[in-house]
Formats: structure tokens, C-alpha cells, sequence
């Protein structure tokens, strides 16, 4: 080929402009097209749901929006003339809402269910900053601001508990008595014996110190925190801020919202659990459960996989035999076997029954969840850490846990979100949780036949709790997906 | 001596150390933690059942029970015992589980095959449905049904009917009641010779394409044995008898409630819908899951091989769609099942309501219905996951 036919060659065939799509494929046209009157079922499929979503959309709409009483006072509010009964009475869940809300909690108390949470969220705010923002100390300007707004909010001891649980983190990552210490790897019963005595005589001072200001009780309970500190103190080595947070919320928050629910203590008036009810006792129930499930259920699963016969079939009982049964018979048997276990004299709180049933039967299914997760870590991964040297309990901690785990976050999620629904059944033994205050305000007689009312605002709560946890197991398993792309 | 490493390497370490010793160790601590703990539990409940002077053995299960229930499939009345009660509660679960079961799997794989539609609108809402449904409590959906939707439909003088034959009212769901006349019996015997003749010809069909490639068809020659030899049956039935052998008792209003007919009470119907639309929330993210799981090659496989869409469904995604399918449907099935005991809260008499609800307030015997209850559920679970890693065993990948 020769440069003048290539020149002329281009000339001729000049590229003719390129001619639209055509309609049937592009814009909203080809897109309706496509995805909805494609074929001729399609076409009938599209004209069934359309038929379908609006009138179902409509009725609610109409129901929930339209036709609704939002405002006045009393049933009269929600009544016609002639007496019929307008819906939805949004006015029954207005009236009742601190009830839905708290239960029978006393009015004057229910401060304490709100700080409690308040310092529960305050608290964990940290966990989702970025590292270098936690660096960059805006995590320390926000305990200050909380620690201010607290106090001018509740008052001096409040603003004490919370600007201890949000300065506490930043401190401890300085204290450093886990080096300082005769280190385990030389000589393991003298380490093990020192970070024995020091837990021992920190749980000892704690209560003595207590002692000075408190009352025995109170005293007990600082001699106990005291020691889970040293025990952090001399495990935790260098730890960051977040594992300094994760570390109170687990060991010290517990006693905090224990004495703020149920008093009794530091000047709180008791609140019997009879008294709780609504969202709190809701949460109260599934926050005890998720707490305690992971845990018990890590070690139900690495038993299941132990080599040794008798942990295996114990853990292999205690799973299946969960598993096998309904929530509400092990509610039952919480509430009605429970008090002929125990010895002449002892006996336990209702709620305390229900959060044990709760507690097991959950771990029973967090077990199976993670030995999943096990079953899926290549054998290449124990024997490596087996080569460098790693005990069994370091293997799991450091290897094999941290990875099982986060392949299984997506069932974890999906197990707390089935306890959080299960947590409505402990209405069946006659504990008032959310759905359980809401059917009993139904059946009260100023305002019977708002059943529907009362089921519509409970599922709304629901239902954004569960969504927003699914949504949320989602987000973590798509930031969490690293390495395996190909 | 073990604190030197030099010394502790040479003679063996320290017996402390021995995996061996430590294994036996820690199983010997954890069984006899164990029974100890079962050992005390036993005792201290012989202690307290003699305190309060119940008397422990299975004996009440003979004695009058005195209460009626609602729904009876077997023979009951209040003379019966309380182990007959027992029979009647846990014969409710099962046909409730039964039912629900199926009901639950149709809408599942219809809303689960919506979901995955090309057509947009449909498959929203089957998302709306599935993120709907499944996140609210059970609980809350029963009592929806129940008190919201079955309680306010009018009573018996203003019932929604369909015709003149199904009623719908706050007393139930009455439908017509099929009569079983004489000679019944051959048409069933037909609907028996049916089904063996269907299973018995698609052998065959199958064993000849095998041995000449050609095809049968199979679905055309099975509807007509299914509809010809039941119809066989009736032909022979009226020329025997000199009348058709069925007939329906239709449910008619007589003072203030229906009478005669086949009633579903408002319990049933709630607690089926409830539980069958909540599982089939679930059933379908499974269906589409495993549906998604096939990847799309083996379909552009299939076709190249030259096979409709039709068989391409049916021999080739589905078979291994199922594969995925199946383990999570098991535990579906067995949570609906599990899940049938909260019609404790509105009465549906199922074992739970019946047994651990009534019988266990009238006995006092805790220990023993509550054993007898958990027991029964147990069994039920252990042999459906039985039975299904039976069926998965079947038709897993047989991998080198």
C-alpha cells in the first residue's frame, strides 16, 4: 500500500456520524421497554402488580396518612359523632408512648434507662472514627463535650460516669503495667502468679477504698471493677483506644447500667424488674442476649471441633438439644422448671430467669454459626500457626478466630436479628416487653379496638431495628471483604 | 525445674505440659463438672418436689382431664385423659406444621422466582415483601391476623360468603364437607393405580430415551391415568351402588352460629397464615440464592448442547440449585415447626398451648410435661434433619 491510495482511501471513507440508538433501547423509553412491557407476559405481569402495589399502597397510605387522627385528646378525639371510631388513631400511641417506651418504670427515674443509653452510645461513638482521627484527639474533644452537656444535663455524678468512660480509653493506652511485668514467655507460672496478684490486690484495694466512701454493696462492686481493670491492665499490652473501649463496655459498663436500672445503690432508689417494660426492656432482653451468645457460643463451638471426645459430645449435647426446641418452651422451663432446680430459699428474678433461657438458647444457635466458620479456615492455617510455635488458645485468639469470625458476620448479624425478634416471646411468661405493653394498653378499655394502631407503630419499631442491623451486616461484610478479590 | 530450658528439654518437659495428661485432664474436669452439676440440679429438685408434696411420675397422663378443646382431630371430650390431650395437642402441631409447610414453600418459590424476574415492578415487590415480612417478630404477625384482621370480621348473621358454600366469619372458616358414600372406595383404589401407574411409566419412558433416544410423552399419558382411572373407579362405583359415592354437606346458618360443614376456627387460620408468610419470607431469599448460585455458563451450556429452555431448567439448574437449596430449607422447616408452638399465645390448641399450657397448670407436674414437651420437639427436629440430610446425601456432587 502506497501513501496516496492510504490518503485517498481515507478521504473516501470518511466515518459516517454514528446513528442514534435505537428508541426501544435507550432513555426512560427503551428502559420501560425493557423492564416492563418487554413481552406479552411481562406486559400482564406489570399490569397485575401495578394493579397491586397501588391499591395496597393506597390503603395503607390512606389508612396510616390520610385517614389518621394525629392530634386531640382522649378516645373522643378518634370518634365520630355517632360514636364509630375513626383509624388509625394515632392519638393511642401518643397517649401511651412513654409507656411503649419504658414500661412501668417509674416517671421520675426514667432519666437513668435514658443516660444509660445515652453513655452506651456516647461510648461506642469512638469505635466507628477513623484511627487517625482518633490521633488527631476528636475523640477527646468530643468526651469533653459530652462530659459538659452531661453536666449541665444530670448533674455532677452522671457527668463523673461518663467523662470516665470516654477519658478512661485514652488514658489506659499510656499505662503500660503489662511490660513492666516479668514476662509470661520465660517463666509462665511466676508471670502467671505476679498478673494473679496484682488482679487479686487491685479487686482487695478497690473494695476498701469503696468501703471508705460507700456502703458494703457499692464498696463489692468497686472492689470488682477494680479488678477487671488490673485485669485488662496486665493483659491488655499497648492496646489502642478502641480496644480500651471495647474492653469497658464488655467488663465495666455492666455494672454501671446495672446499678443505674436497678438502683439501689449511690443514692438510686430500687426499681424492681417487675417494673421494667416497653423498648427498654426490649433491649434490655436482646442486648443481654447478643452480649452473652458470642462469647458462650465461640467456646460451644471450638468444643464441637475439640479433639478431645468427651468436650465434643457435651458441646455436641448442649448444641443440639437448644436447637432442637422452641424459644418458648425453653421459656417455659426458665420460668417454671428453673425455681425447682435451685436449692431451698434462692430465687432468682423472672427477668433474670428469662435473660438465662434467652442467653442459652441463643448460644446454642451463635455456636453453629461459628463452627461454620471454623469448618471454612483451611487446615494450612492451624498447622502454620502450629509451626510458629502457637499454644492452642493463642492459635484460636490470633489465627484462626479473627478469621472464622469475620467470614461469619453476615450469620452473626442474622442470629442477633432473630433474637431481637424472638425477645417479643417473653411476653408469653408474662413479662411486658414492647409488643407485650402495646396488646396490653390495647385490651384496656379506653381504648379497645386499636389493636391495629398499636401492631402498626411495634412493627415500624421493629422492623427499622432488624432492617437497619441487616443493612448495617452488609456494609461490615463489603469493608471486610479484603484479599480474596480475583 | 521446668523454669530453665536447657533442663526441661532433655528429661521430657514437665508432665503439666504433656498434651496427653492435659487432654485427660480437662475431660475428666469438664464430666465431672458436668455431673456434678446434673447431680445437683436432681437433687435439689427431688428436694423441693418433695417440699411441696408433688408426687413425680408419669400417672397423671392417666387421669381425667376435665377441660375441652377447641380443635379436635382425634376423639376428645372432657372425660378423656390427659395423656389423650397430649395425642390431641401434638396432632394439631403436626397438621398445622404439615400445612404450613407446604404453603410456606409454594408462595417461597413463587415470591423467590419474583424476585429474580426481569420485570422490575414484580420483582420490587417481592423485595418489599421479603424485607417486610422478615423483619417483623412472629408474634407480631400472629396477633396481627388474630386480633387485627380474624376479630373484626363480622359475626356469623353478617359472614362473607363465596357463593352459598364458604363462609367466612369471627367464628372461623366454614367450607363444604366432603360425605364419603358407599362404593368411595374404588375410586380411591383408582387414585392409588393412578399414582403407581404415573411412577411406573415415567421408568419406562426414561429407560427407552436411554436406549433409543426417542422421547415419550410422559406428562400427557400421566394426566390421563391420573384422571382416567379415578374416573374408572366412579364409573364402576355408580354401576355397583347406583349412585355417586361423594357428596357435600354444606355449612347453613341455624340460630346464631353455622352448623354442619368443615370449620377452620380463627386460630388455625391466623397462626397458618402468619407462620406460612413469615417462612416464606425466608424460603425465597433461599430459592434465589440458589437460583443465583448456578452460574450463568452452565445455562449457555445447555443451550449450545441444543436444549430448550424448558429441559434446561428442569435437567440442568435446578438439580443444582437444589444442592444449595436444600440444607437452609431443612432448618426453614424445622424453625416453622419450632415456630407453631407460639399459638400458645392465642390459643390454637397445639401441643405447647394444650400440654404445656393447660395440663401443666392443672397437674402441677412441671418436670415431667415440660421434659415430655421438649422431648417431643426434639425428636421432631432431630428426625426432619434427619430425614433431609438423608435426601442431601442424595443428590450431593459426588466429588472424586
Amino acid at each position: 500500500m502506497t501513501d496516496s491510495t492510504q490518503n485517498g482511501a481515507t478521504e473516501k471513507h470518511e466515518r459516517h456520524p454514528d446513528l442514534p440508538p435505537p428508541p426501544t433501547e435507550v432513555g426512560i423509553y427503551g428502559w420501560v421497554y425493557h423492564n416492563l412491557f418487554s413481552t406479552w407476559y411481562n406486559i400482564a405481569l406489570t399490569l397485575i402488580g401495578g394493579f397491586i402495589s397501588v391499591v395496597a399502597i393506597w390503603s395503607i397510605l390512606d389508612y396510616v396518612v390520610f385517614g389518621a387522627v394525629w392530634s386531640g385528646e382522649g378516645r373522643e378525639a378518634c370518634q365520630t359523632e355517632s360514636g364509630a371510631l375513626i383509624h388509625a388513631c394515632w392519638v393511642f400511641v401518643g397517649a401511651r408512648f412513654s409507656q411503649f417506651m419504658y414500661g412501668f418504670y417509674p416517671v421520675l427515674e426514667r432519666w437513668r434507662v435514658d443516660f444509660s443509653f445515652l453513655l452506651l452510645v456516647l461510648a461506642i461513638v469512638p469505635l466507628f472514627l477513623r484511627e487517625e482521627w482518633i490521633k488527631r484527639g476528636i475523640g477527646l474533644g468530643v468526651a469533653a463535650g459530652a462530659t459538659l452537656l452531661s453536666l449541665f444535663a444530670y448533674g455532677i455524678g452522671p457527668a463523673v460516669v461518663i467523662a470516665f468512660m470516654m477519658f478512661a480509653p485514652y488514658g489506659l493506652t499510656f499505662a503500660k503495667v503489662g511490660t513492666l511485668l516479668p514476662s509470661r514467655d520465660d517463666n509462665a507460672l511466676i508471670g502467671f502468679g505476679i498478673r494473679l496478684a496484682v488482679v487479686v490486690g487491685a479487686g482487695i484495694v478497690g473494695h476498701y477504698a469503696g468501703l471508705v466512701v460507700f456502703t458494703a454493696a457499692e464498696a463489692g462492686s468497686f472492689g470488682w471493677m477494680a479488678a477487671f481493670l488490673a485485669f485488662g491492665l496486665v493483659t491488655l499490652n499497648r492496646a489502642t483506644v478502641k480496644a480500651w473501649i471495647t474492653f469497658l463496655l464488655i467488663f465495666i459498663y455492666p455494672f454501671i447500667a446495672f446499678y443505674l436500672w436497678v438502683g439501689d445503690g449511690f443514692g438510686l432508689t430500687y426499681v424492681e424488674t417487675a417494673k421494667w417494660g416497653g423498648l427498654f426492656l426490649t433491649l434490655v432482653v436482646a442486648g443481654t442476649g447478643i452480649a452473652a451468645s458470642l462469647p458462650i457460643g465461640i467456646l460451644f463451638a471450638l468444643g464441637r471441633r475439640s479433639d478431645m471426645p468427651a468436650i465434643r459430645s457435651v458441646s455436641i449435647a448442649f448444641i443440639e438439644l437448644w436447637r432442637g426446641v422452641p424459644l418458648i418452651t425453653v421459656l417455659f422451663m426458665s420460668s417454671v422448671m428453673l425455681p425447682l432446680f435451685l436449692p431451698e430459699g434462692v430465687n432468682f428474678d423472672k427477668l433474670l430467669r428469662a435473660l438465662i433461657g434467652v442467653a442459652l438458647f441463643s448460644a446454642a444457635y451463635m455456636a453453629e454459626v461459628v463452627r461454620g466458620g471454623l469448618q471454612a479456615i483451611p487446615k494450612g492455617q492451624y498447622e502454620a500457626a502450629g509451626a510458629m510455635g502457637l499454644g492452642y488458645w493463642k492459635m484460636m485468639r490470633l489465627v484462626i478466630l479473627p478469621q472464622a469470625l469475620k467470614l461469619v458476620i453476615p450469620g452473626i448479624v442474622n442470629t442477633f436479628i432473630g433474637l431481637f425478634k424472638d425477645t417479643t416471646l417473653v411476653l408469653i411468661i408474662g413479662l411486658f416487653d414492647l409488643l407485650g405493653i402495646v396488646q396490653a394498653a390495647s385490651t384496656d378499655p379506653k381504648w379497645l379496638g386499636m389493636y391495629v394502631e398499636g401492631y402498626f407503630f411495634t412493627a415500624f419499631v421493629f422492623w427499622i431495628f432488624c432492617f437497619s442491623m441487616s443493612r448495617y451486616s452488609m456494609y461490615i461484610e463489603r469493608k471486610l471483604h479484603t484479599g480474596h478479590a480475583r | 525445674m521446668a523454669s530453665q530450658g536447657e533442663t526441661a528439654s532433655r528429661g521430657g518437659s514437665a508432665f503439666w505440659n504433656d498434651p496427653k495428661f492435659r487432654s485427660i485432664f480437662f475431660q475428666l474436669l469438664v464430666v465431672a463438672t458436668v455431673v456434678g452439676f446434673g447431680w445437683y440440679l436432681l437433687h435439689n429438685t427431688s428436694a423441693n418436689l418433695e417440699r411441696q408434696g408433688i408426687a413425680s411420675g408419669f400417672d397423671f397422663l392417666d387421669s381425667t382431664a376435665g377441660f375441652g378443646i377447641i380443635m379436635t382431630l382425634i376423639e376428645y371430650s372432657e372425660e378423656s385423659t390427659y395423656g389423650r390431650a397430649f395425642w390431641v395437642g401434638l396432632v394439631n402441631t403436626l397438621v398445622m406444621s404439615a400445612i404450613g409447610i407446604v404453603l410456606a414453600t409454594i408462595i417461597g418459590v413463587i415470591v423467590g422466582i419474583a424476585r429474580l424476574s426481569s420485570n422490575w415492578l414484580i420483582s420490587r415487590i417481592a423485595t418489599v415483601y421479603i424485607e417486610t415480612l422478615r423483619n417483623i417478630p412472629l408474634l407480631l404477625q400472629i396477633f396481627f391476623w388474630y386480633f387485627a384482621v380474624l376479630r373484626s370480621v363480622p359475626g356469623p348473621r353478617q359472614s362473607y360468603a363465596l357463593g352459598e358454600s364458604i363462609f367466612v366469619n369471627n367464628r372461623g372458616l366454614y367450607t363444604p364437607k366432603p360425605l364419603f358414600g358407599d362404593g368411595f372406595e374404588f375410586i380411591a383404589i383408582g387414585f392409588l393405580a393412578a399414582i403407581a401407574g404415573i411412577v411406573a411409566v415415567r421408568r419406562w419412558a426414561r429407560k427407552r430415551q436411554a436406549r433409543t433416544g426417542e422421547q415419550f410423552p410422559v406428562l400427557l399419558t400421566s394426566l390421563g391415568i391420573l384422571f382416567g382411572l379415578p374416573l374408572l373407579g366412579l364409573i364402576v362405583a355408580v354401576l355397583a351402588y347406583g349412585g355417586v359415592p361423594l357428596s357435600f354437606e354444606y355449612p347453613a346458618l341455624t340460630g346464631f352460629n353455622f352448623t354442619g360443614g368443615l370449620v377452620m376456627i380463627p386460630e388455625f387460620v391466623a397462626l397458618l397464615l402468619a407462620l406460612s408468610a413469615y417462612t416464606a419470607a425466608f424460603i425465597a431469599e433461599i430459592v434465589r440464592a440458589g437460583i443465583l448460585a448456578v452460574s450463568h455458563g452452565q445455562t449457555e451450556a445447555a443451550r449450545s448442547l441444543g436444549l430448550r429452555p424448558g429441559p434446561t431448567l428442569r435437567l440442568v439448574i435446578i438439580p443444582q440449585a437444589l444442592r444449595v437449596i436444600i440444607p437452609p430449607l431443612t432448618s426453614q422447616y424445622l424453625n416453622l415447626t419450632k415456630n407453631s408452638s407460639l399459638a400458645a399465645a392465642i390459643a390454637y390448641p397445639e401441643l405447647v398451648s394444650v400440654f404445656a399450657g393447660t395440663v401443666l397448670n392443672q397437674t402441677g407436674q412441671a418436670v415431667e410435661v415440660i421434659g415430655i414437651t421438649m422431648a417431643i420437639y426434639l425428636g421432631l427436629s432431630l428426625s426432619i434433619s434427619a430425614f433431609m440430610n438423608w435426601y442431601n446425601r442424595k443428590i450431593a456432587l459426588v466429588e472424586r
